[in-house]
Protein backbone atom coordinates (compact mmCIF):
# COMPACT_ATOMS: atom_id res chain seq x y z
CA UNK A 1 0.00 0.00 0.00
CA UNK A 2 2.95 2.34 0.53
CA UNK A 3 3.37 2.42 -3.24
CA UNK A 4 -0.19 1.97 -4.41
CA UNK A 5 -1.75 4.90 -2.54
CA UNK A 6 0.74 7.52 -3.85
CA UNK A 7 0.32 6.07 -7.36
CA UNK A 8 -3.48 6.35 -7.12
CA UNK A 9 -3.24 9.95 -5.81
CA UNK A 10 -0.82 10.88 -8.61
CA UNK A 11 -3.02 9.33 -11.31
CA UNK A 12 -6.22 10.90 -9.94
CA UNK A 13 -4.75 14.40 -9.60
CA UNK A 14 -3.08 14.18 -13.01
CA UNK A 15 -6.28 13.08 -14.75
CA UNK A 16 -8.31 15.81 -13.00
CA UNK A 17 -5.83 18.48 -14.10
CA UNK A 18 -5.99 17.28 -17.71
CA UNK A 19 -9.80 17.16 -17.75
CA UNK A 20 -10.28 20.56 -16.09
CA UNK A 21 -8.16 22.21 -18.77
CA UNK A 22 -10.73 21.18 -21.39
CA UNK A 23 -13.85 21.18 -19.16
CA UNK A 24 -13.45 24.07 -16.68
CA UNK A 25 -16.85 23.42 -15.05
CA UNK A 26 -18.18 21.74 -11.93
CA UNK A 27 -16.89 19.43 -10.47
CA UNK A 28 -13.53 19.69 -12.23
CA UNK A 29 -13.08 23.41 -11.55
CA UNK A 30 -13.76 22.78 -7.84
CA UNK A 31 -11.29 19.89 -7.72
CA UNK A 32 -8.73 21.98 -9.57
CA UNK A 33 -9.15 24.74 -6.96
CA UNK A 34 -8.69 22.31 -4.09
CA UNK A 35 -5.62 20.68 -5.58
CA UNK A 36 -4.07 24.08 -6.37
CA UNK A 37 -4.67 25.16 -2.76
CA UNK A 38 -3.08 21.95 -1.53
CA UNK A 39 -0.12 22.59 -3.77
CA UNK A 40 0.32 26.04 -2.17
CA UNK A 41 0.03 24.55 1.33
CA UNK A 42 2.60 21.85 0.56
CA UNK A 43 4.82 24.51 -1.04
CA UNK A 44 4.65 26.69 2.09
CA UNK A 45 5.55 23.68 4.26
CA UNK A 46 8.41 22.82 1.89
CA UNK A 47 9.94 26.29 2.44
CA UNK A 48 10.11 25.61 6.19
CA UNK A 49 11.31 22.08 5.58
CA UNK A 50 14.09 23.42 3.34
CA UNK A 51 15.15 26.02 5.91
CA UNK A 52 15.19 23.50 8.77
CA UNK A 53 17.04 20.97 6.62
CA UNK A 54 19.67 23.59 5.83
CA UNK A 55 20.08 24.24 9.56
CA UNK A 56 20.36 20.51 10.32
CA UNK A 57 23.00 19.91 7.64
CA UNK A 58 24.95 23.02 8.66
CA UNK A 59 24.85 22.11 12.37
CA UNK A 60 26.01 18.60 11.50
CA UNK A 61 28.94 19.99 9.49
CA UNK A 62 29.99 22.20 12.40
CA UNK A 63 29.59 19.39 14.97
CA UNK A 64 31.67 16.98 12.90
CA UNK A 65 34.17 19.70 11.94
CA UNK A 66 33.86 18.77 8.26
CA UNK A 67 35.81 20.60 5.54
CA UNK A 68 34.99 24.35 5.39
CA UNK A 69 32.78 24.01 8.49
CA UNK A 70 33.34 27.70 9.20
CA UNK A 71 31.01 28.60 6.31
CA UNK A 72 28.29 26.55 7.99
CA UNK A 73 28.75 28.71 11.09
CA UNK A 74 28.18 31.76 8.88
CA UNK A 75 24.95 30.17 7.55
CA UNK A 76 23.64 29.39 11.04
CA UNK A 77 24.52 32.83 12.45
CA UNK A 78 23.02 34.65 9.44
CA UNK A 79 19.86 32.54 9.55
CA UNK A 80 19.34 33.08 13.26
CA UNK A 81 20.20 36.78 13.07
CA UNK A 82 17.73 37.60 10.30
CA UNK A 83 15.03 35.41 11.89
CA UNK A 84 15.41 37.04 15.32
CA UNK A 85 15.56 40.58 13.88
CA UNK A 86 12.51 39.78 11.72
CA UNK A 87 10.45 38.47 14.63
CA UNK A 88 11.62 41.32 16.90
CA UNK A 89 10.31 43.81 14.32
CA UNK A 90 6.74 42.62 14.86
CA UNK A 91 4.09 42.63 12.12
CA UNK A 92 5.70 45.62 10.37
CA UNK A 93 9.15 44.05 10.24
CA UNK A 94 9.46 44.65 6.46
CA UNK A 95 8.69 48.37 6.61
CA UNK A 96 11.19 50.83 5.24
CA UNK A 97 13.89 51.61 7.84
CA UNK A 98 13.40 48.58 10.12
CA UNK A 99 16.32 46.33 11.08
CA UNK A 100 15.11 43.62 8.72
CA UNK A 101 14.80 46.11 5.87
CA UNK A 102 18.28 47.43 6.64
CA UNK A 103 19.76 43.92 6.46
CA UNK A 104 17.82 43.18 3.29
CA UNK A 105 18.72 46.36 1.43
CA UNK A 106 22.26 46.94 2.61
CA UNK A 107 23.63 43.45 3.28
CA UNK A 108 21.66 40.77 1.47
CA UNK A 109 21.01 42.69 -1.77
CA UNK A 110 24.60 43.83 -2.43
CA UNK A 111 26.04 40.44 -1.43
CA UNK A 112 23.66 38.57 -3.75
CA UNK A 113 24.31 40.99 -6.59
CA UNK A 114 28.07 40.58 -6.05
CA UNK A 115 27.82 36.80 -6.33
CA UNK A 116 25.83 37.17 -9.55
CA UNK A 117 28.27 39.78 -10.89
CA UNK A 118 31.13 37.30 -10.56
CA UNK A 119 29.57 35.58 -13.57
CA UNK A 120 30.92 38.37 -15.77
CA UNK A 121 34.48 37.39 -14.84
CA UNK A 122 33.89 33.69 -15.35
CA UNK A 123 32.11 34.22 -18.66
CA UNK A 124 34.90 36.48 -19.93
CA UNK A 125 37.59 34.04 -18.83
CA UNK A 126 35.76 31.00 -20.23
CA UNK A 127 35.14 32.78 -23.56
CA UNK A 128 38.82 33.73 -23.77
CA UNK A 129 39.95 30.16 -23.20
CA UNK A 130 37.30 28.10 -24.95
CA UNK A 131 35.47 30.15 -27.62
CA UNK A 132 37.37 29.05 -30.72
CA UNK A 133 36.60 29.17 -34.44
CA UNK A 134 37.63 25.50 -34.78
CA UNK A 135 35.14 24.58 -37.53
CA UNK A 136 32.26 26.06 -39.54
CA UNK A 137 29.62 25.59 -36.82
CA UNK A 138 31.86 27.10 -34.13
CA UNK A 139 32.72 30.01 -36.43
CA UNK A 140 29.03 30.70 -37.11
CA UNK A 141 28.36 30.64 -33.35
CA UNK A 142 31.29 32.94 -32.75
CA UNK A 143 30.18 35.44 -35.41
CA UNK A 144 26.59 35.41 -34.08
CA UNK A 145 27.88 35.94 -30.53
CA UNK A 146 30.01 38.88 -31.68
CA UNK A 147 27.07 40.53 -33.43
CA UNK A 148 24.73 39.99 -30.48
CA UNK A 149 27.27 41.22 -27.94
CA UNK A 150 28.08 44.35 -29.88
CA UNK A 151 24.52 44.90 -31.17
CA UNK A 152 22.84 44.68 -27.77
CA UNK A 153 24.81 47.61 -26.37
CA UNK A 154 24.72 51.21 -27.63
CA UNK A 155 28.41 51.20 -28.48
CA UNK A 156 27.61 48.86 -31.39
CA UNK A 157 25.61 51.48 -33.25
CA UNK A 158 28.14 54.14 -32.28
CA UNK A 159 30.85 52.07 -34.02
CA UNK A 160 28.46 51.54 -36.95
CA UNK A 161 28.02 55.30 -37.31
CA UNK A 162 31.79 55.83 -37.27
CA UNK A 163 32.06 53.24 -40.06
CA UNK A 164 29.16 54.95 -41.94
CA UNK A 165 27.13 51.74 -42.09
CA UNK A 166 23.63 52.02 -43.56
CA UNK A 167 20.80 51.88 -40.99
CA UNK A 168 19.66 48.45 -42.20
CA UNK A 169 22.97 46.78 -41.34
CA UNK A 170 23.68 48.55 -38.08
CA UNK A 171 24.78 46.01 -35.39
CA UNK A 172 21.56 46.58 -33.40
CA UNK A 173 19.45 45.79 -36.50
CA UNK A 174 21.35 42.59 -37.29
CA UNK A 175 21.27 41.57 -33.60
CA UNK A 176 17.51 42.18 -33.56
CA UNK A 177 17.10 40.05 -36.68
CA UNK A 178 19.16 37.20 -35.21
CA UNK A 179 17.16 37.31 -31.95
CA UNK A 180 13.78 37.62 -33.65
CA UNK A 181 14.21 35.00 -36.39
CA UNK A 182 17.22 32.70 -35.98
CA UNK A 183 17.05 32.54 -32.19
CA UNK A 184 13.25 32.33 -32.11
CA UNK A 185 13.28 29.42 -34.57
CA UNK A 186 15.85 27.54 -32.50
CA UNK A 187 14.03 28.28 -29.26
CA UNK A 188 10.76 27.05 -30.76
CA UNK A 189 12.36 23.76 -31.77
CA UNK A 190 13.74 23.33 -28.25
CA UNK A 191 10.38 24.25 -26.67
CA UNK A 192 8.44 21.80 -28.84
CA UNK A 193 10.95 19.07 -27.98
CA UNK A 194 10.69 19.84 -24.26
CA UNK A 195 6.88 19.95 -24.43
CA UNK A 196 6.73 16.54 -26.12
CA UNK A 197 9.12 15.19 -23.48
CA UNK A 198 6.95 16.62 -20.68
CA UNK A 199 3.80 15.11 -22.19
CA UNK A 200 5.32 11.65 -22.46
CA UNK A 201 6.89 11.80 -18.98
CA UNK A 202 3.62 13.09 -17.48
CA UNK A 203 1.70 10.23 -19.08
CA UNK A 204 4.23 7.74 -17.72
CA UNK A 205 3.85 9.26 -14.22
CA UNK A 206 0.02 9.31 -14.38
CA UNK A 207 -0.10 5.72 -15.62
CA UNK A 208 2.34 4.61 -12.92
CA UNK A 209 5.04 3.48 -15.35
CA UNK A 210 7.49 6.13 -14.13
CA UNK A 211 7.92 5.79 -10.35
CA UNK A 212 11.14 7.73 -9.67
CA UNK A 213 9.18 10.40 -7.77
CA UNK A 214 8.28 7.79 -5.16
CA UNK A 215 11.94 7.44 -4.27
CA UNK A 216 12.42 4.03 -5.87
CA UNK A 217 14.39 2.95 -8.94
CA UNK B 1 42.61 31.95 3.58
CA UNK B 2 46.27 32.13 2.53
CA UNK B 3 48.63 35.08 2.92
CA UNK B 4 48.01 36.50 -0.57
CA UNK B 5 44.24 36.44 -0.14
CA UNK B 6 44.53 38.09 3.27
CA UNK B 7 46.65 40.90 1.80
CA UNK B 8 44.11 41.34 -1.03
CA UNK B 9 41.24 41.57 1.46
CA UNK B 10 43.14 44.10 3.62
CA UNK B 11 43.90 46.25 0.54
CA UNK B 12 40.22 46.16 -0.56
CA UNK B 13 38.99 47.09 2.94
CA UNK B 14 41.58 49.89 3.23
CA UNK B 15 40.66 51.30 -0.19
CA UNK B 16 36.96 51.12 0.67
CA UNK B 17 37.56 53.05 3.92
CA UNK B 18 39.72 55.64 2.15
CA UNK B 19 37.05 56.14 -0.52
CA UNK B 20 34.23 56.25 2.03
CA UNK B 21 35.79 58.61 4.58
CA UNK B 22 38.46 60.42 2.53
CA UNK B 23 36.51 61.40 -0.58
CA UNK B 24 33.38 63.40 0.13
CA UNK B 25 32.49 64.46 -3.41
CA UNK B 26 31.75 61.83 -6.06
CA UNK B 27 34.61 61.42 -8.52
CA UNK B 28 33.61 62.32 -12.07
CA UNK B 29 36.05 62.32 -14.97
CA UNK B 30 35.51 64.93 -17.66
CA UNK B 31 34.66 63.75 -21.17
CA UNK B 32 38.26 64.37 -22.34
CA UNK B 33 39.74 62.33 -19.47
CA UNK B 34 37.13 59.62 -20.08
CA UNK B 35 38.08 59.33 -23.75
CA UNK B 36 41.80 59.35 -22.90
CA UNK B 37 41.25 56.47 -20.42
CA UNK B 38 39.23 54.60 -23.06
CA UNK B 39 42.00 55.10 -25.61
CA UNK B 40 44.61 53.89 -23.08
CA UNK B 41 42.60 50.74 -22.41
CA UNK B 42 42.35 50.20 -26.17
CA UNK B 43 46.12 50.62 -26.56
CA UNK B 44 46.85 48.14 -23.77
CA UNK B 45 44.51 45.63 -25.42
CA UNK B 46 46.35 46.20 -28.71
CA UNK B 47 49.65 45.60 -26.90
CA UNK B 48 48.28 42.34 -25.46
CA UNK B 49 47.18 41.30 -28.95
CA UNK B 50 50.59 42.06 -30.46
CA UNK B 51 52.36 40.19 -27.63
CA UNK B 52 49.99 37.26 -28.12
CA UNK B 53 50.80 37.19 -31.84
CA UNK B 54 54.45 37.23 -30.79
CA UNK B 55 53.94 34.07 -28.76
CA UNK B 56 53.27 35.35 -25.22
CA UNK B 57 50.22 33.81 -23.60
CA UNK B 58 48.29 35.92 -21.09
CA UNK B 59 46.54 34.20 -18.19
CA UNK B 60 43.01 34.51 -16.91
CA UNK B 61 44.08 37.02 -14.27
CA UNK B 62 44.70 39.54 -17.06
CA UNK B 63 41.13 38.94 -18.28
CA UNK B 64 39.78 39.40 -14.74
CA UNK B 65 41.72 42.64 -14.36
CA UNK B 66 40.38 44.05 -17.62
CA UNK B 67 36.79 43.02 -16.91
CA UNK B 68 37.10 44.67 -13.47
CA UNK B 69 38.43 47.86 -15.06
CA UNK B 70 35.75 47.76 -17.77
CA UNK B 71 32.96 47.50 -15.23
CA UNK B 72 34.24 49.90 -12.56
CA UNK B 73 35.88 52.78 -14.45
CA UNK B 74 32.81 53.77 -16.51
CA UNK B 75 31.00 54.66 -13.26
CA UNK B 76 33.31 57.67 -13.04
CA UNK B 77 33.27 58.53 -16.72
CA UNK B 78 31.24 61.07 -18.64
CA UNK B 79 30.48 59.28 -21.87
CA UNK B 80 27.18 59.62 -23.63
CA UNK B 81 25.91 56.77 -25.76
CA UNK B 82 23.09 56.94 -28.29
CA UNK B 83 20.40 54.62 -26.89
CA UNK B 84 17.74 53.54 -29.37
CA UNK B 85 14.55 51.74 -28.36
CA UNK B 86 14.10 48.39 -30.08
CA UNK B 87 10.67 47.34 -31.49
CA UNK B 88 9.94 44.98 -28.55
CA UNK B 89 10.58 47.78 -26.05
CA UNK B 90 8.55 50.29 -28.06
CA UNK B 91 5.58 47.93 -28.27
CA UNK B 92 5.58 47.51 -24.46
CA UNK B 93 5.72 51.27 -24.04
CA UNK B 94 2.90 51.74 -26.57
CA UNK B 95 0.79 49.10 -24.79
CA UNK B 96 1.09 51.04 -21.52
CA UNK B 97 0.34 54.33 -23.26
CA UNK B 98 -2.81 52.80 -24.75
CA UNK B 99 -4.24 52.14 -21.28
CA UNK B 100 -6.81 54.63 -20.07
CA UNK B 101 -6.31 56.42 -16.72
CA UNK B 102 -7.48 54.30 -13.75
CA UNK B 103 -6.81 51.07 -15.67
CA UNK B 104 -5.66 48.28 -13.39
CA UNK B 105 -2.16 46.97 -14.01
CA UNK B 106 -0.96 43.82 -12.27
CA UNK B 107 2.81 43.68 -11.76
CA UNK B 108 4.37 40.39 -10.71
CA UNK B 109 7.84 40.54 -9.16
CA UNK B 110 9.35 37.15 -9.85
CA UNK B 111 12.98 37.76 -8.99
CA UNK B 112 15.31 38.27 -6.06
CA UNK B 113 18.33 40.50 -5.30
CA UNK B 114 20.90 38.68 -7.50
CA UNK B 115 18.93 39.76 -10.58
CA UNK B 116 18.03 43.17 -9.21
CA UNK B 117 20.79 45.11 -11.05
CA UNK B 118 19.08 44.20 -14.34
CA UNK B 119 15.42 44.09 -13.31
CA UNK B 120 15.16 46.79 -10.66
CA UNK B 121 15.72 49.67 -13.13
CA UNK B 122 12.89 48.22 -15.25
CA UNK B 123 10.61 48.05 -12.22
CA UNK B 124 11.39 51.63 -11.23
CA UNK B 125 10.80 53.14 -14.66
CA UNK B 126 7.67 51.02 -15.19
CA UNK B 127 6.22 52.22 -11.87
CA UNK B 128 7.04 55.82 -12.70
CA UNK B 129 5.39 55.54 -16.12
CA UNK B 130 2.26 53.95 -14.61
CA UNK B 131 1.96 56.59 -11.90
CA UNK B 132 2.49 59.35 -14.45
CA UNK B 133 -0.30 57.86 -16.54
CA UNK B 134 -2.60 57.57 -13.47
CA UNK B 135 -2.77 53.80 -13.74
CA UNK B 136 -3.63 51.70 -10.69
CA UNK B 137 -0.96 49.21 -9.65
CA UNK B 138 -1.58 45.81 -8.10
CA UNK B 139 1.72 44.26 -7.06
CA UNK B 140 2.44 40.64 -6.21
CA UNK B 141 5.29 38.13 -6.24
CA UNK B 142 5.77 34.46 -7.03
CA UNK B 143 9.27 34.68 -5.55
CA UNK B 144 9.57 35.27 -1.78
CA UNK B 145 11.75 38.37 -2.14
CA UNK B 146 9.71 39.85 -5.00
CA UNK B 147 7.36 42.05 -2.93
CA UNK B 148 10.35 43.46 -1.02
CA UNK B 149 11.94 44.42 -4.34
CA UNK B 150 8.64 46.06 -5.29
CA UNK B 151 8.70 48.11 -2.09
CA UNK B 152 12.19 49.34 -2.97
CA UNK B 153 11.06 50.30 -6.47
CA UNK B 154 8.06 52.15 -5.02
CA UNK B 155 10.31 54.09 -2.63
CA UNK B 156 12.46 55.10 -5.61
CA UNK B 157 9.43 56.13 -7.68
CA UNK B 158 8.08 58.31 -4.87
CA UNK B 159 11.34 60.32 -4.87
CA UNK B 160 10.36 61.79 -8.25
CA UNK B 161 8.82 65.22 -7.59
CA UNK B 162 6.05 64.74 -10.19
CA UNK B 163 4.96 61.49 -8.62
CA UNK B 164 5.33 62.74 -5.05
CA UNK B 165 3.07 65.67 -5.99
CA UNK B 166 0.29 63.25 -6.93
CA UNK B 167 0.03 62.23 -3.25
CA UNK B 168 -0.72 58.62 -4.14
CA UNK B 169 -2.54 56.59 -1.52
CA UNK B 170 -1.83 52.98 -0.62
CA UNK B 171 -4.88 50.81 -1.20
CA UNK B 172 -6.41 53.33 -3.58
CA UNK B 173 -3.72 53.98 -6.19
CA UNK B 174 -1.49 50.97 -5.57
CA UNK B 175 -1.42 47.87 -3.44
CA UNK B 176 1.15 45.20 -2.65
CA UNK B 177 -0.44 41.77 -2.27
CA UNK B 178 2.83 40.15 -1.24
CA UNK B 179 4.24 36.71 -1.97
CA UNK B 180 2.24 33.56 -2.51
CA UNK B 181 3.82 30.14 -2.79
CA UNK B 182 2.58 27.69 -5.44
CA UNK B 183 4.31 28.86 -8.63
CA UNK B 184 2.03 28.54 -11.70
CA UNK B 185 -0.81 27.22 -9.55
CA UNK B 186 -1.07 30.70 -8.03
CA UNK B 187 -1.63 32.15 -11.52
CA UNK B 188 -4.14 29.43 -12.29
CA UNK B 189 -6.10 30.09 -9.09
CA UNK B 190 -6.01 33.83 -9.76
CA UNK B 191 -7.82 33.04 -13.00
CA UNK B 192 -10.89 32.17 -10.95
CA UNK B 193 -10.29 34.15 -7.76
CA UNK B 194 -7.58 36.59 -6.69
CA UNK B 195 -8.88 36.49 -3.14
CA UNK B 196 -8.33 32.75 -2.80
CA UNK B 197 -4.61 33.30 -3.23
CA UNK B 198 -4.26 36.66 -1.46
CA UNK B 199 -6.62 36.81 1.49
CA UNK B 200 -4.59 39.70 2.94
CA UNK B 201 -2.12 42.12 1.40
CA UNK B 202 1.60 42.46 2.21
CA UNK B 203 0.77 44.30 5.43
CA UNK B 204 -1.97 41.94 6.61
CA UNK B 205 -4.97 44.06 5.56
CA UNK B 206 -7.91 41.81 4.55
CA UNK B 207 -8.57 41.70 0.78
CA UNK B 208 -12.09 43.12 1.02
CA UNK B 209 -10.90 46.12 3.06
CA UNK B 210 -8.70 47.41 0.23
CA UNK B 211 -10.70 49.74 -2.06
CA UNK B 212 -8.50 49.18 -5.14
CA UNK B 213 -9.00 45.41 -5.27
CA UNK B 214 -12.35 44.99 -3.51
CA UNK B 215 -14.06 44.53 -6.88
CA UNK B 216 -11.25 42.63 -8.54
CA UNK B 217 -12.34 39.01 -8.86
CA UNK B 218 -10.02 37.56 -11.48
CA UNK B 219 -8.00 38.45 -14.56
CA UNK B 220 -11.08 39.77 -16.34
CA UNK B 221 -10.82 42.84 -14.06
CA UNK B 222 -7.19 43.44 -14.98
CA UNK B 223 -6.27 45.56 -18.00
CA UNK B 224 -2.60 44.74 -18.30
CA UNK B 225 -0.05 42.45 -16.65
CA UNK B 226 3.67 43.15 -16.43
CA UNK B 227 5.97 40.41 -15.27
CA UNK B 228 9.55 40.89 -14.12
CA UNK B 229 11.19 37.51 -14.23
CA UNK B 230 14.55 35.93 -13.50
CA UNK B 231 13.63 32.26 -13.93
CA UNK B 232 11.04 29.80 -12.66
CA UNK B 233 8.28 30.68 -11.95
CA UNK B 234 8.25 33.60 -14.33
CA UNK B 235 7.28 34.81 -17.77
CA UNK B 236 6.94 31.33 -19.28
CA UNK B 237 4.35 30.38 -16.63
CA UNK B 238 2.52 33.69 -17.03
CA UNK B 239 2.29 33.08 -20.79
CA UNK B 240 1.22 29.46 -20.46
CA UNK B 241 -1.45 30.07 -17.82
CA UNK B 242 -2.51 33.73 -17.74
CA UNK B 243 -2.21 34.50 -21.46
CA UNK B 244 -3.16 31.19 -23.05
CA UNK B 245 -6.00 30.29 -20.64
CA UNK B 246 -7.35 33.62 -19.51
CA UNK B 247 -6.45 35.92 -22.41
CA UNK B 248 -4.42 38.34 -20.34
CA UNK B 249 -2.43 41.09 -22.10
CA UNK B 250 1.14 40.52 -20.91
CA UNK B 251 4.39 42.45 -21.12
CA UNK B 252 7.63 41.21 -19.58
CA UNK B 253 11.01 42.29 -18.34
CA UNK B 254 13.61 39.52 -18.23
CA UNK B 255 17.26 39.07 -17.38
CA UNK B 256 19.54 39.09 -20.44
CA UNK B 257 20.20 35.37 -19.99
CA UNK B 258 16.50 34.52 -20.07
CA UNK B 259 15.32 37.00 -22.70
CA UNK B 260 16.23 34.91 -25.81
CA UNK B 261 13.78 32.19 -24.62
CA UNK B 262 10.93 34.72 -24.78
CA UNK B 263 11.25 35.62 -28.47
CA UNK B 264 8.96 32.80 -29.69
CA UNK B 265 6.23 34.19 -27.39
CA UNK B 266 6.93 37.70 -28.60
CA UNK B 267 6.78 36.66 -32.26
CA UNK B 268 3.53 34.77 -31.62
CA UNK B 269 1.92 37.81 -30.01
CA UNK B 270 1.61 36.14 -26.59
CA UNK B 271 3.85 38.87 -25.22
CA UNK B 272 3.04 42.44 -26.23
CA UNK B 273 6.54 43.65 -25.41
CA UNK B 274 9.81 42.57 -23.87
CA UNK B 275 12.59 44.28 -21.96
CA UNK B 276 15.72 42.15 -22.16
CA UNK B 277 18.43 42.71 -19.57
CA UNK B 278 20.01 46.01 -18.65
CA UNK B 279 19.89 47.10 -22.29
CA UNK B 280 16.12 46.63 -22.27
CA UNK B 281 15.92 48.71 -19.09
CA UNK B 282 17.97 51.50 -20.69
CA UNK B 283 15.86 51.41 -23.85
CA UNK B 284 12.67 51.61 -21.79
CA UNK B 285 14.09 54.56 -19.86
CA UNK B 286 14.85 56.20 -23.20
CA UNK B 287 11.27 55.56 -24.40
CA UNK B 288 9.73 56.86 -21.18
CA UNK B 289 12.25 59.70 -20.89
CA UNK B 290 12.86 58.69 -17.26
CA UNK B 291 16.63 58.33 -17.00
CA UNK B 292 17.69 55.94 -14.27
CA UNK B 293 20.18 53.23 -13.41
CA UNK B 294 19.63 51.35 -16.66
CA UNK B 295 21.05 54.19 -18.74
CA UNK B 296 23.83 54.94 -16.24
CA UNK B 297 25.04 51.33 -16.15
CA UNK B 298 24.99 50.90 -19.93
CA UNK B 299 28.47 52.43 -20.29
CA UNK B 300 29.85 49.67 -18.06
CA UNK B 301 27.93 47.08 -20.03
CA UNK B 302 29.28 48.43 -23.34
CA UNK B 303 32.84 48.40 -22.03
CA UNK B 304 32.47 44.86 -20.66
CA UNK B 305 31.08 43.56 -23.98
CA UNK B 306 33.91 45.16 -25.95
CA UNK B 307 36.52 43.74 -23.55
CA UNK B 308 35.05 40.22 -23.83
CA UNK B 309 35.04 40.48 -27.64
CA UNK B 310 38.63 41.73 -27.60
CA UNK B 311 39.76 38.81 -25.45
CA UNK B 312 37.92 36.28 -27.63
CA UNK B 313 39.84 37.68 -30.62
CA UNK B 314 43.10 37.52 -28.66
CA UNK B 315 42.30 33.97 -27.52
CA UNK B 316 41.61 32.89 -31.11
CA UNK B 317 44.83 34.54 -32.30
CA UNK B 318 46.74 32.57 -29.65
CA UNK B 319 44.95 29.37 -30.64
CA UNK B 320 45.59 29.62 -34.37
CA UNK B 321 49.18 30.81 -33.99
CA UNK B 322 49.77 28.06 -31.44
CA UNK B 323 48.37 25.50 -33.87
CA UNK B 324 50.62 26.86 -36.61
CA UNK B 325 53.68 26.72 -34.37
CA UNK B 326 52.79 23.22 -33.25
CA UNK B 327 52.63 22.14 -36.88
CA UNK B 328 56.01 23.71 -37.59
CA UNK B 329 57.68 22.20 -34.50
CA UNK B 330 56.04 18.79 -34.76
CA UNK B 331 59.20 16.87 -35.71
CA UNK B 332 61.18 18.47 -32.84
CA UNK B 333 58.73 19.06 -30.00
CA UNK B 334 55.73 17.28 -28.54
CA UNK B 335 53.30 18.16 -25.75
CA UNK B 336 53.68 21.94 -25.97
CA UNK B 337 50.81 23.69 -24.25
CA UNK B 338 49.96 26.86 -26.09
CA UNK B 339 46.43 27.31 -24.77
CA UNK B 340 45.76 30.74 -23.25
CA UNK B 341 44.88 30.77 -19.60
CA UNK B 342 46.96 27.73 -18.77
CA UNK B 343 48.87 29.69 -16.16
Amino acid sequence: MRREIPLIITAFVGIVFIIQYFIPHYPFNRLNGWFSDWFSIIGACAIWLGALNLMKISADRVYRKKRDWFYSVVIIVSFLMITIIGFAGGPDFRDYGTGFDWLYRLVYTPLSATMFALLAFFVASASYRAFRARNLEATLLLVAAFIIMIGRVPVGDAIGKVLHLPESIMPSQIAGWIMGYVNAAGQRAIMIGIALGIVSTSLRVILGIERAHLGGD
Amino acid sequence: MNKKELVAVIIIVALSLIFYFGIKQPIVFSSTVSYIITALIGLVLLYIFIRTVGGKIFGRRTVFLFVGIAVVLPFFMTIKQPIKSSPEVKSLYDAVLALKPDSKVLVSFDYDPPSAPELQPMAESFFMLCFERDLKLIIMGLWPQGPQQAEMALQRAFLEPDIAAKNLKYGVDYVNLGFQTGNEFVIQRMGSSFKSMFQTDYYGTPYDDIPLIRNVTNFSNIDFVFNLSAGYPGTVEWVQVAVDRYGVKLGAGNTAVQAPQMYPYLRAGQLVGLLGGLNGAAEFEKATNIIGKGTKFMVSQSFAHVIVIAFIIIGNAAYFLGEKRREENKPNQTGMNNQPGAN
